[in-house]
């Protein structure tokens, strides 16, 4: 099984709202931030929540710094988001680890 | 943050009472295994329990690491972790330093790893923590009497999925001669949340 995103890679959350649930913040929507880590695989809660099966995906710890996500503050927030609301933040520079 | 708690709360009970028959009627739970697994999840957890990691990870250097690398592995060196309730969940913890303050909160609802620790304290479900902390957490520290200076850099963990987190304090100064007892003593559940120095 293969990460799509290494811990440093650069991401982009998405900035749709969903009429469905979601666990994506609102306040991190659109916003560009570090891989730390995998936090494991698990089903979309997005999916879970409306009742359709959902094969587990890799959850990402994402560090975004304060200023990026409120336009104030020396803080950072890391959240732990689903692959599905991750995109790279340049297209073409994703970063695959060989299996 | 305060509020008709006594009314909200009867409120809230009857609701979850209510949705807990439909379900049992249901034949979706089976309330002998519903109470079963209430126990046993409820019956281990305490900030204790937590202290006993964050005391464990102080003495013992391989132990911290572990511990930051992958805390589920390392709980049952302590004889602890985080399974009791319907799967085992996965334990991220962060460690303070001189540079670095970690704190945790839950903005989507109030996540919290109480297989580990217990229940969560009220403050931390309220609408007033899990929004202001990840906006302006040097504040609310600052209203927890916690004055964190200027040249320590916080990061807020929100735990928006499935992971549930603790924060490893630093070892107060001038504990060097501390038995592991007094230690213990020393660990509080406000510090493993990251909204007091231990």
């Amino acid at each position: 099984m293969v990460d799509r995103f290494a811990p440093g890679a650069r991401v982009r959350t998405r900035r749709t709202d969903p009429p469905h649930h979601t666990r994506l913040p609102r306040y991190a929507r659109g916003a560009v931030g570090t891989v730390v880590e995998p936090q494991g695989r698990h089903p979309l809660a997005d999916d879970r929540a409306r009742g359709l099966t959902s094969a587990p995906q890799t959850v990402y710890a994402v560090r975004f710094p304060a200023r990026e996500l409120f336009g104030e503050g020396d803080h950072a927030v890391v959240l732990d988001l689903w692959e599905d609301y991750l995109s790279p933040a340049e297209p073409g520079a994703e970063e695959e680890q060989p299996g | 943050m305060s509020g008709d708690h006594a009314g909200s709360s009867a409120a809230l009970a009857a609701r979850v009472r209510h949705v807990e028959a439909l379900l049992e009627r249901r034949g979706l739970i089976d309330p002998v295994e519903l109470d079963r697994a209430l126990t046993a999840f409820l019956s281990k957890g305490s900030p204790a329990a937590g202290a006993r990691l964050v005391v464990r990870a102080w003495l013992d250097d391989g132990f911290r690491r572990r511990l930051l690398a992958d805390a589920n592995a390392a709980l049952p060196e302590v004889g602890l972790s985080m399974g009791g309730g319907l799967q085992e969940q996965r334990l991220k913890v962060v460690e303070n330093t001189v540079t670095q303050h970690n704190v945790i909160v839950c903005t989507l609802c109030s996540c919290y790893p109480i297989a580990l620790l217990g229940p969560s304290p009220t403050w931390y479900k309220s609408e007033g923590y899990r929004s202001r902390v990840v906006r302006d957490p040097r504040s609310v520290l600052r209203e927890f009497g916690y004055d964190l200076p200027g040249d320590v850099a916080i990061t807020v963990w929100d735990a928006s999925a499935e992971s549930r987190h603790m924060v490893l304090p630093r070892r107060p100064p001038g504990t060097a001669g501390a038995s592991e007892q007094e230690l213990l003593g020393l660990v509080t559940r406000n510090g493993l949340i990251g909204v007091a120095p231990v």
